[in-house]
């Protein structure tokens, strides 16, 4: 017995479907009879593997031409349902991205309807979808049930769920007509810029490095490329260096930017805040290397050196590199 | 130029959150700061009225008991004036409830331009600014990490999660910008003490047109059910580097034979 339906946000990654919306339908799955995908862009695209995915529809809006698709998708969502060309759902998923927070908190604001945020798990309760939240730095679960009587909005962080295929049909594709916004949708994208990396992505790589202040300055992160690029990974970085300005946004570990669950993650010169220790603490094995023994990342460190990374570091990397 | 920036005040960070074990919802008892988040779009906004010549900056809080503690550092900073929205039927807004009462505050303003963090530091939900913009009926573009005015129009950096996008939006729109968009400053002695005379415009929910049933644990649509403590990652070995500290991470990585 679970919900009738549900919608998942779908996201392009290139010509592949984005994993965050791969993960969210293996839940969706779980919970509903029927998930369909509502998304931006060309839907017979991704059908296929939204498909082979479990998905039984695709509702696709076609080429935005540049419009944010905050205001196209929710305009055109919730138009499709007070025309009566699509049913509401139980409950829209939406992954934790930039398209994804826009387009719930604009959908939220249609419907008056509230979103659940940052959820890690989804629960059924009879007919009701009760999502879990970790709030101060991943030391408490809350669970919080949607009592608005409407079609729940829940934003779902990475990977909270495994992406799983069912080997599933390719998926109908169905328009999702976009209504002519005004001044709201003035906003347009004008040019796109992809900052490009070697090495596995930061996010999927099952080996990360990230470095942290503590390396005292930018030149410094050129040990933690090493390391990375030595053991195969992805280098990583807390906030507080991207906000300098020493790497960028793409390469962020934590609350903001990405949430990596390796097989191993290095973190040096990184004392641990809340805001990174969120997006890294579901990692199998945590290595810390930090100057201060009082630093919070060692409570969640399998291995805590506390040393200086200065001459940690470049011991570490000749000695891997002598292997 | 008038911009309106969304300011948050918050606990200190470093005296840790706790949540009200009766309405499991965050304790709001100790004195409160400006977000750290928002310190970059009050700096992004002086920026803007600085290079655009002229205008103003105003700032809109809602907190409970007309607490402005947050905010007068805001205005040390050099915004011009402040309005703070209270009203006991507040407790237990959510993000929604919350833009509802922001939006009706900013609208009073009649801004070119709303200026918010993209997330707060302490509720973290993220969608506020793009739910303003909604309710106003305005565009927004969030996640910038950079912005400029150019004849009457916004040109915006907006980071994605391959890189960043080039977006270009007419006034009056709501921005959300990433913490690091811009170096704060730090309020000098004379915009401390000038803080204190500014203007701050107190409102509550009838000031505002806004129906109490909306907002606060009424208007939340929502129930938090469960309060759990996470199961704890437990704290593994930790050694003092003597000079051979690689020698036991190369040995850790060995016993997952993933070298």
């Amino acid at each position: 017995m679970g919900l009738d339906k549900i919608w998942v946000f779908g996201e392009g990654d290139g010509d592949d479907v984005a994993t965050i919306t791969l993960e969210m339908l293996a839940k969706a799955r779980e919970l509903a009879d029927t998930v369909e995908v509502f998304m931006a862009g060309d839907g017979d695209d991704y059908a296929e593997e939204l498909g082979e995915h479990g998905a039984d529809a695709v509702y696709a809006t076609g080429d935005l031409d540049g419009a944010m698709q905050g205001v196209a998708v929710a305009s055109a969502v919730a138009a499709a349902i007070e025309s009566g060309d699509a049913d509401a759902p139980n409950a829209f998923l939406l992954g934790t991205s930039q398209d994804g927070r826009d387009v719930a908190a604009r959908l939220s604001v249609k419907l008056d309807t509230p979103v659940i945020t940052n959820v890690v798990d989804l629960e059924l309760d009879g007919d009701h979808l009760i999502g879990s939240e970790p709030v101060f730095g991943g030391t408490v679960d809350v669970k919080t049930k949607n009592t608005s009587g409407k079609s729940g909005i829940f934003l779902v962080r990475p990977k909270s769920f495994v992406a799983e295929g069912v080997g599933g049909a390719e998926a109908d594709v169905e328009d999702l007509d976009v209504p002519e916004a005004g001044t709201t949708g003035a906003a347009r994208v004008v040019e796109r810029f992809a900052e490009e990396s070697d090495g596995p992505k930061l996010d999927e790589a099952n080996i990360v490095v990230s470095g942290g202040r503590g390396l005292g300055q930018q030149e410094a992160f050129a040990m933690i490329e090493e390391l990375a690029k030595n053991l195969g990974g992805a280098a990583g970085a807390s906030r507080a260096i991207v906000d300098a300005g020493w790497v960028p946004y793409s390469s962020q570990v934590g609350q903001t930017g990405k949430v990596v669950k390796p097989d191993v993650y290095i973190a040096a010169g990184i004392s641990g805040a809340t805001q990174h220790l969120v997006g890294m603490k579901g990692s199998k094995n945590i290595i810390a290397i930090n100057k201060d023994p009082e630093a919070p990342i060692f409570a969640v460190a399998d291995l805590g050196v506390v040393g200086d990374v200065h001459k940690v570091l470049p011991k570490l990397i000749e000695a891997l590199s002598n292997r | 130029m008038k911009v309106v920036v969304c300011v948050k005040q918050i606990p200190d960070p470093a005296d840790p959150g706790a949540l009200d074990p009766e309405t499991n919802t965050l304790k709001r008892d100790t004195k409160l700061i400006l977000d750290e988040s928002d310190s970059y779009g009050v700096e992004m906004a002086l920026q803007l009225v600085d290079a655009a010549g002229d205008g103003e900056v105003h700032l809109v809080s809602m907190a409970a008991n007309n607490e402005v503690g947050g905010l007068r550092t805001a205005l040390a900073m050099g915004a011009s004036s402040a309005t703070i929205v209270s009203d006991d039927a507040l407790g237990g807004s959510d993000a929604l409830g919350t833009s509802k009462v922001l939006a009706a505050a900013i609208a009073r303003q009649e801004p070119d331009l709303v200026l918010a963090g993209t997330e707060s530091s302490d509720g973290y939900t993220g969608v506020v600014p793009e739910q303003v913009a909604e309710l106003m009926g305005l565009p927004s573009v969030t996640f910038a990490k950079s912005i400029s005015i150019e004849g009457g129009e916004a040109k915006i950096q907006r980071q994605t999660e391959a890189g960043y996008d080039d977006v270009e939006c007419p006034l009056p729109v709501v921005v959300s910008v990433t913490a690091g968009v811009v170096e704060p400053r730090y309020p000098s002695f004379k915009g401390i003490m000038a803080a204190k005379s500014k203007p701050v415009d107190e409102l509550d929910l009838d000031a505002l047109g806004i129906d109490a049933a909306q907002v606060g644990w009424a208007g939340a649509g929502q129930e938090i059910v469960a309060v759990d403590e996470a199961p704890a990652r437990e704290a593994g070995e930790v050694i003092e580097d003597d000079g051979d500290a690689h020698e036991r991470i190369v040995a850790f990585l060995d016993d997952l034979k993933i070298l």
